[in-house]
């Protein structure tokens, strides 16, 4: 029994006030410092490059040199029999296979390594085994393909032609799915007096995390289990999708994600490399590595945000937009990918295209094409990049054809805060926000009067323009949404388990990764903010199956909604553990204590929740019997009060010069408001939209992976794929507004994409805007130096 | 992405480089283009030699009316004022507009040249500046005016065994203007257009490169502003019309810059 003498108490409360001060510092809404930034910066994370296991060796994979082709024969070198792997070898393999279960979707199935067919450059054919990866390489070389080579489906126009060639067969075309929607159309166009019509196209791009994918497999004798370390985002996805492909169960199967250098996507998949890695571990009798160089990464793997869209929108003189009719095709590649599917990226854009903004008709038919390239992704901000460049493009056309300003069209059809919650027209439900608002200070933030003028009075060869976007962005979307869709992954309940330290720290155990997000930080923020112990007591494991309760994994801006929501309500579960031994400690009853700031309290008197810790595991004789039988360990799940998603949104503003000689374009200004909510750690959170910010910009000015007609990637470094960097970032004004979500723990909402989103509407618009009064209009992404010029000494000959 | 197979040497004197190169060995200085290239399987040389560590190759020297900049001397150092300049202050500030630091840091002179890049700054430059390239090989050295040294993309009339040793670069006149330019998407990216222009009571030179051959050369007349165009014109029908515009901008900026 603890003995209260006063001095006791008077240490007790010192230390409460520090943990005050503490908390101050720690809790939600504090720009605490990275905790896993420590390790970073002094180069001691453990990537997948630097795992390292006794007789490990090394996978180097042939890949195809075609895009489409009959593979007649593979043929190993002569005695490197052992070493090389071909789809035969690989018994009791189930190729990959993520379907929909929306109506009409045709099911592709991806091979391991190609059998019979290969379907896009880059495609794994056969794999080596060597000491180093060099070895392997050599071996590759030796490796000899009797390949009969087919004309390959490239443009996903073309595929989608009656009689083209066909990627699969048996489909009869080139369509992973079709859909279609029409809410009211037909009425709301009817007798508009503006009617626009715009094709626009956004490029195929490469998703370019720093670190690449890559893997270490083990068969573990001991626990009967093969353990694969893997650069992914979603280790519990991984783990169901490989044990499908191996016919291993489950349980013997345990996926860890060490510290991952990136993901934005990329590595929200299953890969062949991973299911061959996992074969071969188990069946050769050791350690086996892949390491995913920058070549594998540019021309045979995943891309993402490849769109075409023809839209007409129908408007009337007040700038009001009526109805709005698109036709979008993606081009989704050859394969559907685990678990996201080839479709998703179209049912997105379906579902929100209209944006922020109100209408009273919309009609919209997708395309998911396939193609000869490698299968497609959802990329930071999945379809919202494309979606919102077409949208705006849209409101820039109406202010044109009403002579309004940009912001005074944006102004009238965004959705009004007396309308929130708002359900727009394909019935996605947006949970609260100021949209205007946020226009108005992006607005503000650049001083567009002032920028206007300076537009006004440029008269040399470099012209200004000022570009707009607004937008919102669905994210931590549940079961609700995923269900519809139908394909391998469906959210449920998020999870995090929660245990006390027998002195009194806290370990949270989640299933999502953290590869950049910072929520190793954030996520003890909420636990702090929930039982106010100090925060570097607070210990996040995350990114292993067999340490963490199942997740879906990092994607969608989910995590902190989610996963935040999942470890808040842990501690409020843990915290009713704590409460009976802390009152028993108090000589209370359980009902007069409160658990928080890292004590039980009642009245003027704490215990802390170390001392309860303590107690319960090194003092268990001081507990009479049938108290906190349960113990201190908790696992809780969590969903949100509505599963349909939090609305973060955000208004960018855009200043750009474009050089009329060279196709030059700067970024002179830029600026963003957006509203995540409730943030809890601002300096984070600015921290995701500059990122985000950075990738946009590679959309809107640099990246395209283009391809020949042949289906040959015209891009094998990062000389020829550009990049944007440092050097082209301008500087950035970020500002916040902070409107709870009415549905989430604290009110926050998902953030993590939208920097993305917003640049390459911003940007594209600012360089129609300053091109527009020479006769130039441009409508694809990204606008290169080339096009602009190209569009520039076109509208010259015209007017010559 | 990891090279086949080769053995690497480093060479203590130049004679013992060029022994190894005419027994098949490739020089190797910076290895900043050819390093990707060995990653990438492009070049697969059975052997490498190294000759960065060799001194002879590493020095500058100057008299009155030039500048000898040893073949191995990195842009870093040329950047950093390590080297002799020719006057207004043109080689350090080239220079310091490659690539990136990093690259700079390894990337040498004399490497620039021998890979002979149709982009690469110093090709189009040390063309206009009227360069020379100073070889050396055991049968004896040689002097080659640089417009005699390319012989096409990538190619270069070094003859098997032959090393480049320094290049021999004019001293500025007082008379002399001197203009470079070129356009690339963003710093330290490859130019997609590119111009050098060198102006003196003698002699007219544009340099106009980033052609995907080796740079066009244009002289007398055809060097003058009005005098570029229908020359360039002639000589490029195979380019499409945006980037005939766009290295014919990058001349006019860089006579601009000439007469700045």
């Amino acid at each position: 029994m603890p003995c209260w003498n006063n001095d006791n108490i008077y240490k007790e409360l010192m230390i409460q006030v520090q943990a005050d001060l503490v908390r101050e510092k720690s809790g939600v809404g504090a720009s605490v410092l990275r905790k896993e930034d420590d390790r970073y910066m002094r180069g001691q994370g453990e990537f997948i490059a630097d795992i390292k296991r006794p007789a490990m060796q090394e996978l180097a994979f042939v890949r195809s040199p075609v895009a489409h082709a009959f593979i007649r024969g593979v043929k190993k070198p002569a005695g490197y029999e052992d070493r090389v792997f071909i789809a035969a070898d690989l018994v009791g393999v189930s190729p990959i296979t993520a379907i929909s279960a929306l109506p009409g979707f045709k099911r592709s199935s991806q091979p391991i390594l190609a059998t019979d067919k290969i379907c896009h450059v880059g495609e794994p054919i056969a794999v080596c085994v060597a000491q180093t990866r060099a070895e392997a390489e050599d071996i590759a070389a030796l490796v000899e393909l009797d390949l009969e080579e087919l004309p390959a489906i490239v443009d996903m126009r073309a595929a989608l032609q009656p009689g083209s060639l066909l990627v699969h067969e048996p489909w009869g075309d080139n369509v992973f799915l079709e859909t279609s929607v029409d809410h009211g159309f037909a009425a709301a166009a009817s007798g508009a007096p503006i009617i626009i019509s715009k094709h626009l196209r956004t490029a195929r791009q490469c998703m370019s995390p720093m670190e690449g994918r890559g893997v270490v497999a083990m068969w573990e004798p001991r626990l009967e289990q093969l353990v694969l370390h893997t650069s992914t985002q979603m280790p519990h996805i991984v783990r169901s999708g490989l044990s499908e492909c191996l016919g291993l169960p489950e349980d013997m199967v345990r996926i860890i994600a060490p510290d991952v250098g990136g993901g934005f996507g990329y590595k929200g998949i299953l890969l062949g490399e991973e299911v061959c890695a996992g074969y071969l571990a188990r069946h050769l009798g050791h350690p086996v590595r892949w390491i995913e160089d920058r070549r594998e990464q540019l021309t045979g793997n995943a891309n993402c945000r490849e769109h075409d869209y023809e839209l007409t929108a129908y408007a009337d003189h007040d700038g009001m937009l009526l109805a709005l009719d698109a036709r979008a095709i993606v081009d989704a590649g050859a394969y559907s990918l685990y678990p996201f599917s080839a479709c998703l990226e179209a049912a997105q854009i379906a579902s929100i295209l209209p944006g922020p903004y109100r209408m009273n008709g919309y009609r919209c038919i997708t395309w998911s094409a396939a193609t000869n390239k490698p299968g497609i992704l959802p990329y930071r901000g999945v379809a919202r990049a494309g979606v919102c460049y077409a949208m705006e493009v849209i409101m820039d056309a109406i202010a044109q054809e009403t002579g309004l300003p940009p912001e005074e069209v944006r102004l009238r059809n965004l959705v009004l805060p007396s309308m929130m919650p708002f359900d727009n027209i394909t019935n996605k439900h947006f949970d609260s926000g100021d949209y205007p608002e946020a226009l108005r200070r992006a607005l503000n933030a650049i001083d567009m009067p002032a920028w206007r003028a300076r537009q006004a009075a440029a008269t040399g060869t470099v012209k200004i323009g000022i570009g707009l976007a607004v937008f919102c962005e669905q994210g931590a979307h549940g079961t609700s949404v995923y269900a519809g869709w139908g394909i391998p992954m469906v959210p449920g309940f998020e999870q995090a388990s929660a245990r006390l330290t027998a002195d009194g720290g806290l370990e949270l155990r989640v299933g999502i990764q953290s590869h950049g997000q910072g929520l190793e930080t954030t996520l003890a923020q909420v636990a702090h903010e929930s039982l106010g112990l100090p925060i570097e007591r607070i210990k996040i494991t995350h990114g292993d199956t067999g340490l963490t309760p199942y997740s879906t994994g990092t994607w969608g801006s989910r995590c902190m909604v989610m996963a935040g929501g999942a470890v808040a309500t842990a501690c409020q579960d843990l915290a009713a553990r704590i409460a009976p031994i802390g009152a028993h400690l108090l000589q209370v009853a359980t009902d007069d204590v409160t658990v928080a700031h890292g004590y039980v309290s009642t009245g003027s008197r704490h215990v802390s929740i170390a001392e309860v810790a303590r107690t319960w595991y090194r003092r268990p004789q001081d507990l009479p019997d049938g108290i906190a039988h349960g113990g201190l360990e908790v696992t809780a799940g969590y969903k949100a009060k509505r599963d349909s998603g939090t609305f973060s949104y955000a208004a960018h503003a855009a200043v750009v010069s474009v050089d009329t000689e060279t196709g030059d374009i700067a970024l002179l200004d830029y600026a963003i408001c957006e509203d995540g909510g409730t943030l809890v750690n601002p300096m984070i959170v600015d921290g995701q939209l500059i990122g985000g910010i950075a990738q946009g910009i590679g959309t809107a000015l640099y990246e395209a992976m283009r391809f020949d007609d042949n289906g040959q990637p015209s891009a094998s470094t990062l000389a020829d794929y550009t990049l944007p960097g440092a050097t082209e970032m301008p500087r950035l004004r970020i500002e916040h507004m902070a409107t709870p979500s009415p549905y989430t723990v604290f009110g926050q909402k998902g953030i993590g994409e939208g920097g993305a989103i917003g640049p390459p509407a911003a940007i594209a618009n600012a360089v129609n805007d300053a091109l527009r009064p020479l006769g130039v209009e441009l409508s694809a992404l990204p606008i290169t130096p080339h096009m602009v010029m190209s569009a520039l000494l076109r509208a010259r000959r015209d007017t010559a | 992405m990891k090279p086949a197979p080769f053995t690497w040497s480093a060479a203590p004197t130049l004679d013992a480089a060029c022994g190894t190169m005419r027994a098949g060995g490739r020089a190797i200085a910076g290895g900043q283009s050819l390093g990707p290239m060995l990653n990438l399987r492009i070049a697969q040389p059975d052997r490498l030699v190294s000759i960065a560590r060799i001194s002879a190759l590493c020095g500058v020297s100057e008299t009155a009316d030039d500048v000898t900049i040893g073949a191995c001397v990195t842009h870093a150092q040329i950047e950093d004022g390590q080297a002799p300049d020719i006057g207004q202050d043109i080689l350090p500030r080239v220079a310091a507009n490659i690539a990136y630091r990093a690259v700079r840091n390894r990337g040498t002179i004399g490497g620039s040249l021998c890979h002979a890049d149709p982009a690469a700054d110093w090709v189009t430059v040390l063309l206009a500046l009227g360069a020379q390239a100073l070889t050396h090989a055991p049968s004896g050295s040689r002097i080659i005016a640089l417009d005699g040294f390319f012989t096409g993309a990538f190619r270069t009339n070094l003859t098997p065994g032959e090393v480049l040793h320094a290049i021999r670069i004019p001293r500025l006149t007082p008379d002399a203007r001197f203009g470079y330019y070129k356009i690339c998407r963003k710093p330290g990216e490859f130019a997609h257009a590119m111009a050098a222009v060198f102006i003196s009571k003698n002699i007219a030179r544009v340099v106009i490169g980033a052609l995907g051959t080796i740079p066009l050369v244009l002289m007398g007349a055809e060097a003058t502003p009005d005098g570029v165009e229908p020359a360039f014109r002639s000589r490029t029908t195979m380019l499409d019309e945006v980037t005939q515009h766009m290295q014919l901008t990058a001349v006019k900026r860089a006579f601009a810059r000439a007469a700045a």
